[in-house]
């Protein structure tokens, strides 16, 4: 008995119908150029489609940021190659007030929303959920498309914002109003702030067109035998991180709705009482900025996990499979990651101690906030237990995961000094919040990126990637990284405020001018470090080491028992029952048993 | 060879009706940002009380019938009647976009009491009636529009088709921009 999978494109809609029969199944659809690789509606072309988009984003994202760190680290020095490249944003070779903030703007959305969100769950989702639960694609084939189509066209829209006269949004990340509501209020918030809005709004459908897809996949489309209780971390986090992205988008979306009326239609939900320069005194009244701040926030904190919970799922499969133990804990595993789910809902307005909110009401989001401690320290607890005595293989995925345990330890304890409304007025907008959120959710989930490519690369590609390499990229960047938002929390505990322009002129900031050259040096080698790992990827995708066999881990999860280049389909026969969870390693002294096998007579049923 | 019969295929909802189930919350999400911006704003200074056009009572009965004969429709397509299923999910197409004309008939009222919606003169509290309206009323052309879709598609198509999942699918939906209206309509009637 098998699930007969057919694509239905004649019938306008695509849609997949799983029909259960009795004889061998069959693909059938012809794989033109366009269909395969443009236009594809294979969950794994989508997969690595959704990668490259998110690579080339992260390169042009990650460079943004060393160029503001060049103005940070050398405020007096002048770069004229760099009036060749950036023109009148970098006049005399030193960058623009104006093009800093639009150069820290569009790092920040472009790393949240392009590479973490759609460049890590749009891969990795549409990569490993299909091929762990056992299916053919995704529920919806054609909405996936679709998914990856929205997002590559908010690209388009936010690249373009670059190139408009007055700039791209400079307004920060957040593109909280007034500066975000105001065409006149700086060049950036002009067609620059049109085009970013534009493409946000893009972005929320993509998101959404595809969360919808993953739940609906995860939920309904399992292979025989596969409960919810035998899915592997990666599929369960895959899915709490759709739901995230289902419930809370459309909140953020809602935001940008009244932000986009009080722009282009005179409304007045966030303006109120606003003199600008040379336009003079506005008509709008009882608006509330903080209206924006919540509706902002909302989306905005669950969207930490968002990006974070992909890479802890990943990390304690590769954690799992390379300490040759089953992962500890399994259960705590998934009940942690629906506390965090659950938490993330009820903790966005600590981003806003500061803005005037109810001391009382402070007090219970810093209980909360705080509370999300506990699922984190069970997640952390269970990794190190699940690496304790195994037989470890370094593998350059383990050590990306094991760098990012170490990232989200380091990270995750500074949240809780952040946490506390208190200290927060102390360390609220300085560099102490920058090294915080950088470690615990940029530098930590890139890690889980880096170490689901390293440890999937075979599957997507047939090949290995260059170990060697991996090696340098790993110690590069962990110690690199360290050395960049380490110092951080000292100048934010000075006091240091983020998003300055040139903290040079400050005398209470003036020591910090050689840290901040310090940092700048190593971002750049860190960066470097980057373009070695993508000159890594893109040989091995076609020089590579060759697979010769469907496992090269060992891994128990059912991906690996696919043909080394699966087809549209991904199992040539039937989708394999499962009989088994995914976490069998070293039991009865086999050193793993795939979720395929069933259950022996002698062996005790988990 | 093995003839049991595998137990995942029945019982389960089809996965593309499941998707719009998730669809719908993801909406809901939506509009509960918006009712809850709505009362934070409220409590706020600043905030302009004013009763709802009249009209926007029509509005609601003529989204409420279309929900009865989309209703009746279903039941005529799953009984064959294809005749009957096709002028119903017209009359229901026409119901939505009737709807859609009162609630701008409504807009016109206000705008004529001299209580604007939009632009300078405006007070957030009709901005945001504007906003959560005409947003529901985009999610109701969406549906008037799936609608046209397959009636469109029942006459072009050659080989005749008996599944009931498209207008299935359509009428949940068009049930939920039904029950989301009636929300709508007691939150900005009696729960402001």
């Amino acid at each position: 008995m098998s699930s007969e999978v057919a694509l239905d494109i004649h019938s306008g809609v695509s849609s997949l119908h799983v029909e259960n029969q009795s004889h061998d199944s069959h693909v059938h659809h012809h794989e033109t150029f366009i269909y395969k690789y443009v236009f594809s509606m294979d969950h794994k072309m989508i997969a690595k489609q959704f990668l490259i988009t998110g690579m080339f984003w992260a390169v042009l994202g990650g460079l943004m940021s060393v160029l503001f760190r060049l103005q940070l680290g050398y405020p007096d020095s002048t770069f004229p190659w760099l009036e060749d490249i950036l023109g009148k944003w970098a006049k005399g070779g030193h960058i623009t007030p104006e093009a800093y903030y639009a150069l820290v703007t569009t790092h920040g959305t472009v790393l949240v929303f392009f590479v973490l969100t759609a460049g890590l769950s749009g891969t990795f989702a549409n990569f490993l959920i299909p091929l762990q639960v056992g299916a053919r694609d995704m529920a919806s084939p054609f909405m996936n498309m679709l998914s990856f189509w929205f997002f590559f066209i908010a690209g388009i829209v936010m690249l373009s914002s670059i190139f408009v006269e007055t700039g791209p949004f400079s307004g920060g990340w957040t593109a909280y109003p007034p500066l975000s509501a105001l065409g006149d209020a700086s060049p950036g918030s002009k067609t620059g702030m049109d085009l970013w809005i534009v493409s946000m709004a893009l972005f929320v459908v993509s998101s959404l067109l595809g969360g919808l897809n993953y739940i609906a996949t995860v939920l309904n489309m399992r292979t025989k035998g596969m409960s919810m209780t035998r899915l592997p971390l990666t599929i369960w986090a895959l899915f709490f991180t759709a739901v995230l992205g289902v419930l809370s988008f459309p909140v953020l979306f809602s935001g940008f709705i009244l932000l986009i009326f009080d722009r282009n239609f005179g409304t007045s939900f966030y303006l109120s009482d606003i003199f600008v320069n040379g336009a003079g005194a506005l008509p709008n009244e009882g608006g509330s900025a903080i209206l924006y701040q919540h509706l902002f926030w909302f989306l905005g904190h669950p969207e930490v996990y968002i990006i974070l919970l992909p890479a802890m799922g990943m990390v304690s499969e590769i954690l799992s499979t390379n300490s040759r133990k089953p992962i500890f804990g399994y259960m705590a595993m998934i009940g942690s990651m629906f506390a965090i789910a659950i938490l993330a809902f009820l903790v966005w307005a600590h981003h806003m101690f500061v803005t005037g909110l109810n001391p009382f009401l402070g007090s219970i989001f810093v209980l909360l906030t705080l509370l999300i401690a506990v699922p984190s320290a069970i997640k952390v607890f269970n990794w190190l237990t699940t690496l304790w005595r195994g037989n470890i293989r370094f593998t350059p995925a383990m050590m990306f995961a094991i760098g990012f345990v170490s990232l989200f330890i380091s990270g995750g304890l500074t949240g809780i000094w952040l946490g506390n409304s208190a200290l927060d007025i102390h360390l609220h907008d300085t560099y102490f919040v920058i090294a915080h959120f950088h470690i615990v959710m940029g530098v930590a989930s890139m890690f889980g990126m880096f170490a689901g490519i390293y440890h999937w690369f075979p599957k997507m590609y047939g090949r290995y990637l260059n170990n060697t390499l991996g090696y340098v990229h790993f110690w590069i960047t962990i110690v690199g990284a360290y050395l960049i938002f380490w110092p951080m929390h000292y100048e934010g505990l000075a006091g240091m405020p983020r998003r300055y322009y040139d903290y040079s002129i400050w005398e209470s900031f003036k020591q910090f001018g050689d840290l901040n050259r310090f940092i700048s040096t190593v971002a750049m080698i860190v960066f470097a470090t980057q373009i070695l790992f993508l000159a890594n990827f893109f040989y091995s995708i076609f020089k590579g080491r060759k697979l010769r066999s469907t496992n090269p881990w060992g891994s128990n999860t059912l991906e690996w028992t696919t043909p080394i280049k699966p087809g549209h389909g991904n199992w040539p026969g039937e989708i394999p029952e499962v009989y088994r969870w995914a976490y069998d390693y070293g039991k009865d002294g086999h050193d793993f048993i795939s979720q395929t096998t069933p259950i022996g007579a002698d062996e005790s049923v988990h | 060879m093995m003839t049991v019969k595998e137990k995942e295929g029945d019982g389960r909802i089809h996965p593309q009706k499941f998707v719009l189930w998730v669809a719908m919350g993801s909406i809901v999400m939506m509009f509960a940002g918006l009712t809850s911006a709505y009362i934070v704003k409220k409590s706020q200074a600043n905030w302009l009380e004013y009763s709802l056009p009249g009209v926007f009572w029509y509005s609601t009965l003529s989204i409420i019938a279309s929900s009865i004969t989309i209703n009746m429709a279903l039941k005529a397509f799953k009984a064959r009647e294809m005749k009957q299923y096709r002028t119903l999910i017209t009359i229901t197409a026409f119901l939505g976009l009737l709807f859609m004309a009162l609630q701008i008939v409504g807009f016109a009222n206000l705008e004529a009491r001299n209580i604007p919606l939009f632009g300078a003169r405006s007070n957030s509290a009709t901005s945001f009636l504007g906003v959560i309206t005409i947003l529901h009323m985009l999610h109701v052309l969406g549906g008037v529009i799936a609608l046209m879709v397959i009636f469109i598609r029942a006459y072009l198509s050659k080989v005749k088709n008996y599944s009931s999942l498209p207008i299935e699918i359509i009428s949940t939906y068009w049930h939920f921009v039904d029950f989301l209206w009636i929300y709508l309509f007691i939150f900005f009637n009696w729960l402001r």
